[in-house]
């Protein structure tokens, strides 16, 4: 299966965190809030959340990154 | 002054029989030693190829792979960028062979613009660079190409001559890294397709393209043909630039500095900056440590303390862009010291082991992050029995030698 991926732009990204509030299944936070993301595929059911952490990106550092 | 150490003829090819230390080599001694400059190919491009040659740069990506690349998508307007940045504050073999053989770096890098379909060459030095900038700029000006060649100064910091940093220069923007993709050889200056090389890369191309693939996989082993320039510093008697075969091992280019005895010796930073402590006696090849640097720590310092001090310097040389790196390196930086300077307990050290896990794993635009973690926890390990010490009874004498390691300047900007 071709996996979906979570990936942030680090430069963009300013430790906000809501990611890893909003999809914990594959985001947590460093000591100083910053997103660790577990890379691996997303599964369908956890796709919600994805897109929604994504959305909800306060400085939309976050995208779902389709591997070919 | 780069040594040639190993004798003809294995040895001396880039370093060679010619003035070293003076100042740059004219045009006419470099085709009195060598001959008139082949022509770059599609041909050419597989003679690279063919010679399994890997960059020099420290990532020892394999050269004919990114020459295609940049190829494949050039229609004849690609660019070449000649990577002299050389920030790694120990290095000097880049500038030593810019310095004195100007012109056979630039050999290969027209040899790569004819064989990529590019018009434009760009050499990008370090300010911090004066004399191989001024070999270079003789040497253009000595020569007659098609091809234009334009030289680049590039602020003197650690992170500038990080490929994506380097094109956002040239493109008028600050020196710091830019996140991937796109990756210069899909977009870079000016938006075209750009071949980012390692200045000693590119003279070694410039002897292929003489000798032969052949010859080059003579040098050294299958998987790291050819042969290195090395930089030996620290406690060896005689620091310098060396050139050896890719196949020699790091107790072969300390004995080429004059430690013939690698068992003096504490430890052996291999690889720079971004690089690792290892044991003296260590067997790996030179063709595998990164960048080529080498600093040889004596029994008399403390790896930690040494350890501390590049860990500030990598702190403070943060584009300060990602979070990660700007936050996670100061106190990463910080508690390293406290433990060199004794004052750290075994918490300290679980926070500091913490730290570095969380920044592990390419937190950042560019690999400068893991870079610095890497060279931690390669401490963490070589050192781990003063680790305690330092724990349990405070510094130990040697944090009051004095550093092995170069007075590393931080004053320069992003422009």
């Amino acid at each position: 299966m071709s996996g979906k991926r979570l990936r942030v732009n680090p430069i963009t990204c300013d430790g906000r965190s809501l990611c890893a509030e909003l999809f914990p299944e594959r985001v947590r936070s460093d000591d100083w809030g910053y997103p660790i993301i577990d890379e691996r595929p997303i599964p369908p059911h956890l796709m919600p959340a994805a897109l929604r952490a994504v959305a909800d990106c306060p400085k939309l550092a976050l995208r779902i990154e389709a591997e070919p | 002054m780069i040594e040639p150490l190993i004798p003809e003829p294995t040895g001396g090819w880039l370093a060679g029989r010619l003035g070293y230390g003076e100042a740059g080599e004219s045009l006419s001694r470099h085709q009195a030693a060598l001959g008139v400059r082949p022509s770059g190919s599609a041909e050419m491009l597989r003679v690279i190829e063919a010679s399994g040659l890997r960059g020099r740069g420290g990532a020892g990506f394999p050269t004919g792979v990114k020459w295609r690349a940049v190829a494949q998508r050039s229609r004849g307007g690609a660019v070449v960028l000649v990577n002299g940045v050389e920030a790694d504050p120990v290095s000097r073999k880049d500038r030593t062979l810019m310095g004195s053989r100007p012109h056979l770096v630039l050999d290969g890098a027209i040899i790569a613009a004819e064989s990529v379909g590019a018009k434009q060459v760009m050499v990008a030095v370090n300010r911090g660079a004066a004399p191989a900038r001024l070999a270079l700029a003789s040497a253009i000006k000595e020569r007659r190409e098609r091809i234009r060649i334009e030289l680049i100064d590039v602020p003197s910091r650690y992170v500038a001559g990080e490929e994506t940093a380097l094109v956002q220069f040239v493109n008028g923007g600050p020196a710091r890294p830019t996140v991937t993709p796109p990756r210069p050889f899909e977009r870079g200056v000016q938006g075209r397709p750009t071949l980012v090389q390692n200045a000693e890369t590119l003279a070694w191309a410039g002897l292929i393209a003489r000798r032969g693939h052949a010859w080059f996989q003579s040098l050294g082993t299958p998987a790291w043909p050819g042969a290195v320039l090395v930089t030996v510093e620290g406690g060896v008697p005689r620091p310098g630039v060396y050139e050896l075969p890719a196949s020699a091992t790091i107790v072969d280019a300390l004995a080429a500095a004059g430690c013939a005895d690698p068992l003096v010796l504490q430890a052996v930073l291999a690889g720079g900056y971004f690089g690792a402590w290892v044991a003296p006696a260590d067997g790996r090849l030179l063709g595998e440590v990164g960048a080529g640097v080498i600093v040889a720590l004596p029994r008399a310092s403390c790896g930690l303390t040494e350890t501390a001090r590049i860990m500030s310097f990598l702190a403070g040389e943060s584009a300060r862009q990602c979070g990660p790196c700007f936050n996670g390196l100061p106190a990463v930086a910080s508690a390293t010291a406290q433990i060199a300077v004794g004052r750290a307990r075994a918490a300290d050290l679980e926070r500091l082991r913490r730290w570095a896990n969380q920044l592990s794993g390419h937190r950042g635009a560019c690999h400068h992050p893991d870079g610095a973690i890497n060279l931690l926890k390669s401490a963490l390990r070589a050192f781990e029995v003063d680790l305690t010490a330092h724990l349990q009874r405070g510094a130990c004498r040697g944090s009051q030698a004095p550093s092995v390691l170069p007075v590393a300047k931080t004053s320069d900007g992003w422009r």
